[in-house]
C-alpha cells in the first residue's frame, strides 16, 4: 500500500467534494433528514472511510456522489465538475467515471462472470474485441480467470464480490465507491477483499471511499474517515488521529469496538484476581519508541515488570496500542518510575487490586455503550 | 361410428389448426402488447426507474376494470372495435382481436408481478453503471426475471387456450367449438372425449417445454 497524500495542499483538485449537502426524503412532520448539511473533501488516491450506525445517513451520503440520489441543498463536486442538476445524460457519463460495490454484490443472475464484467463496457459502447481483451485483464487481476464461464450462482460470496470489484473497474474509474461491500462476507474473506481494495488503491491509483459499520475495516485499509451520527458527520480526520484521540463520543465508540487493547472492566476485575500487584496501563504510539523504553526504565529503576495485557497493532500502517503491565517493586522505586515513564508515554495507573483505580476512557465507552443498549 | 369419424376427423384437424392459429396470433400480439404494458407498470410503480404517479394509476385501474369482464361477454361488449379492425364480428379472425386484447391485459399483470420479484439493487447496479432507463429494461429487467415470464407465459398459453374455447359464440371455430357443435348438441360424448383429450395433450406438451426452457433460463 502506498502512502496517501496526507497534505492537504498537495494536490490542488479534490477527486469529491461536498459542500453543505443535505438530503431530506419525504415532506413535512414525516421528513427524513438522511444527510444533513455535510461538507467534506475526498482527496485524490486516497482509501476514505465513511463510518456509522445503520441509519447514520452513510448509504444515502455515498448515493449522493455517484448521483443515484439528488441533493436536496448543497453542491457534490467530482473531479472538479459540480454534477449537482446535470441533466439525466449528462449525469449518467459522470457515473460511468465512478465504480461502485455493493453489500449483496448486485451481479446479474442472467449473465456469467465475464457478462457482469463486460456490462459497464458494453454501456460505454465498446467494441466487442476491447471488452473482451478488458474483461481477461480484470479477472486476472481480480484472480477469478477460471471463473470466466461461470454463473453468480456458482460462486462464493468473496468470489461474487470479487466479481462485483472487477465490474466496478471495468469502464476505468477514477473513483470506486465501496458500499459495506465486506458486511456480507465471513472475517477472512473480508480481509481478502479488504486486501484486493488496497490493491486497487495502491497499483491502480483509484481513489475509494469505502462505506462501513466497523471501525477494524477503517482501521486496517482507510487513510483518513469521516464519522456519522444522525446524519452529519461529527468527526472527520486521519485515521491514526482518529484511532489516538477520537473526540466525539461516536468516534470514541467506534474506537473502541476495533481496538481490544485495554483491559474492559470486567477484564480488569479478572486481572487483579489474578494479578493483585499495581497495574498500569502504556499507550504505544507512532514515533515514541514506548516498548524500548518501557523496559529500559523498568531496568533502571530496578523495577519488576510482567505484561498481563494489551495489544499493539497497526493503524493506517503506524503502531498502535497499548500494553497493561503488573509492576513489582516498593512504591518508593515504582512512583519514580511512572514518573519518568510518563514523560515518554501515555500511562494510566490501574492501581492495585486493593486500592483500584479506573481507565477513564474505558470507563467512558462502558458508560457509553451502557446508556445505548 | 367409424362412419362418423371419416367424417369428424378432418373437422377435427381443421378445428386444432383454428385453435393453434387463435392462440398463437393472440400470444404474440397480445403477449408482445401485456409485456409493454406489464413493464410500463412495474417501471412508473412508486420507487422505481421511471417513477410517475399518473401514468401508473391510470394503467393500473384500466387494467383492473377489463380484466374482471367475463371474457364471453367481453367478446361481445368489444363487438363494434372488432368491427372497425377486422372488418367484421363474426368468425375465427374476428375472435382473434378481442382474444387479443384480453391476453394482453392478462399477461401485463403477469409480467409485473414477475419483475416485482426481481432484486432492486441489480436495477440500481446498472444506474450506477450510467446505463440508461431503456437499456435497463432490455438488457437487466427482461433477462433477469426471463425464468419466471417463461413459466408465467406457459400459464398464459394454457389461459388463452382455454378462453379460445368459446369462439364459437360469434361463429368461429376451434377445438371447444368442435366438441360443443359434433359432440355436445349431437350427443356424441365420444367427441367430447376425444377433444378434451386432444387439448390435454396440447397443455401437457406446452407445459413441459415451458418447465425445459424455465430451468435452462435459470442457469442453476
Amino acid at each position: 500500500m502506498t502512502e496517501a497524500p496526507r497534505d492537504p495542499g498537495g494536490d490542488p483538485q479534490p477527486a469529491i467534494e461536498l459542500r453543505h449537502v443535505s438530503k431530506t426524503f419525504g415532506e413535512g412532520d414525516g421528513a427524513v433528514h438522511a444527510v444533513d448539511d455535510v461538507s467534506l473533501t475526498v482527496r485524490r488516491g486516497e482509501i476514505f472511510g465513511v463510518i456509522g450506525y445503520s441509519g447514520a445517513g452513510k448509504s444515502t451520503l455515498v448515493r449522493l456522489i455517484n448521483a443515484l440520489e439528488t441533493v436536496t441543498s448543497g453542491e457534490v463536486v467530482v473531479d472538479g465538475q459540480v454534477i449537482t442538476g446535470l441533466p439525466e445524460r449528462r449525469v449518467r457519463e459522470v457515473r460511468s467515471r465512478i465504480g461502485m460495490v455493493f453489500q449483496q454484490f448486485n451481479l446479474l443472475s442472467s449473465r456469467t462472470v465475464a457478462g457482469n464484467v463486460a456490462y459497464p463496457l458494453k454501456v460505454a459502447g465498446w467494441s466487442r474485441e476491447k471488452r473482451a481483451a478488458r474483461v481477461a485483464e480484470l479477472l486476472a487481476f481480480v484472480g477469478l480467470a477460471d471463473k470466466a464461464k461461470a454463473y453468480p450462482r456458482q460462486l462464493s460470496g468473496g468470489q461474487k464480490q470479487r466479481v462485483g470489484i472487477a465490474r466496478a473497474l471495468a469502464a476505468q474509474p477514477t473513483i470506486l465507491l465501496a458500499d459495506e461491500a465486506t458486511s456480507a462476507l465471513d472475517p477472512e474473506t473480508t480481509r481478502e477483499v479488504l486486501a484486493l481494495l488496497r490493491r486497487v488503491n495502491a497499483e491502480l491509483g483509484i481513489t475509494i471511499v469505502v462505506i462501513t459499520h466497523e471501525m477494524e475495516v477503517v482501521r486496517s485499509t482507510c487513510h483518513r474517515v469521516a464519522v456519522m451520527e444522525h446524519g452529519k458527520v461529527v468527526e472527520t480526520g486521519d485515521v491514526y488521529d482518529v484511532f489516538s484521540a477520537p473526540s466525539a463520543d461516536a468516534a470514541q465508540r467506534f474506537v473502541g469496538t476495533a481496538l481490544h487493547d485495554r483491559p474492559s472492566r470486567e477484564t480488569l476485575a479478572r486481572l487483579r484476581e489474578r494479578h493483585p500487584g499495581r497495574l498500569v496501563t502504556v499507550g504505544v504510539r507512532e514515533g515514541a519508541s514506548t516498548g524500548t523504553d518501557l523496559f529500559r526504565l523498568l531496568r533502571e529503576h530496578d523495577v519488576d515488570g510482567s505484561v498481563v495485557y494489551g495489544g499493539i497493532s497497526e493503524v493506517g500502517e503506524r503502531p498502535f496500542g497499548s500494553l497493561t503491565v503488573e509492576l513489582d517493586a516498593p512504591e518508593d522505586r515504582v512512583a519514580p518510575f511512572l514518573a519518568a515513564l510518563a514523560a515518554h508515554a501515555d500511562v494510566v495507573d490501574l492501581g492495585t487490586a486493593a486500592h483500584p483505580l479506573d481507565d477513564p476512557r474505558v470507563a467512558r465507552l462502558a458508560a457509553d455503550l451502557g446508556g445505548r443498549s | 361410428m367409424n362412419g362418423d369419424w371419416e367424417l369428424l376427423w378432418p373437422k377435427l384437424v381443421e378445428s386444432f389448426g383454428q385453435t393453434l392459429q387463435m392462440v398463437s396470433v393472440a400470444l404474440l400480439t397480445g403477449g408482445l402488447a401485456g409485456l409493454a404494458l406489464g413493464i410500463a407498470l412495474y417501471v412508473t410503480r412508486r420507487g422505481n426507474l421511471l417513477e410517475n404517479r399518473w401514468v401508473f394509476g391510470v394503467l393500473n385501474v384500466l387494467v383492473n376494470i377489463v380484466r374482471p369482464i367475463p371474457f364471453i361477454i367481453f367478446v361481445t361488449l368489444l363487438g363494434p372495435v372488432t368491427l372497425q379492425v377486422v372488418g367484421t364480428t363474426l368468425g375465427t379472425e374476428a375472435f382473434i382481436f378481442p382474444l387479443s386484447v384480453m391476453t394482453a391485459f392478462g399477461t401485463s399483470r403477469i409480467v409485473e408481478q414477475n419483475l416485482v420479484g426481481i432484486d432492486p439493487g441489480v436495477v440500481e447496479a446498472a444506474r450506477a453503471m450510467g446505463a440508461s432507463s431503456w437499456r435497463i429494461i432490455t438488457t437487466v429487467l427482461v433477462p433477469e426475471a426471463l425464468a419466471p415470464l417463461i413459466l408465467g407465459y406457459t400459464f398464459l398459453f394454457i389461459a388463452v387456450l382455454d378462453m379460445s374455447a368459446i369462439a364459437g359464440i360469434i361463429g368461429g371455430g376451434g377445438l371447444g367449438n368442435f366438441a360443443i357443435v359434433y359432440g355436445y348438441q349431437r350427443y356424441n360424448w365420444g367427441v367430447v372425449v376425444v377433444t378434451v383429450l386432444v387439448i390435454i395433450a396440447i397443455v401437457q406438451v406446452a407445459q413441459l417445454l415451458g418447465n425445459w426452457l424455465a430451468r435452462k433460463a435459470l442457469h442453476r
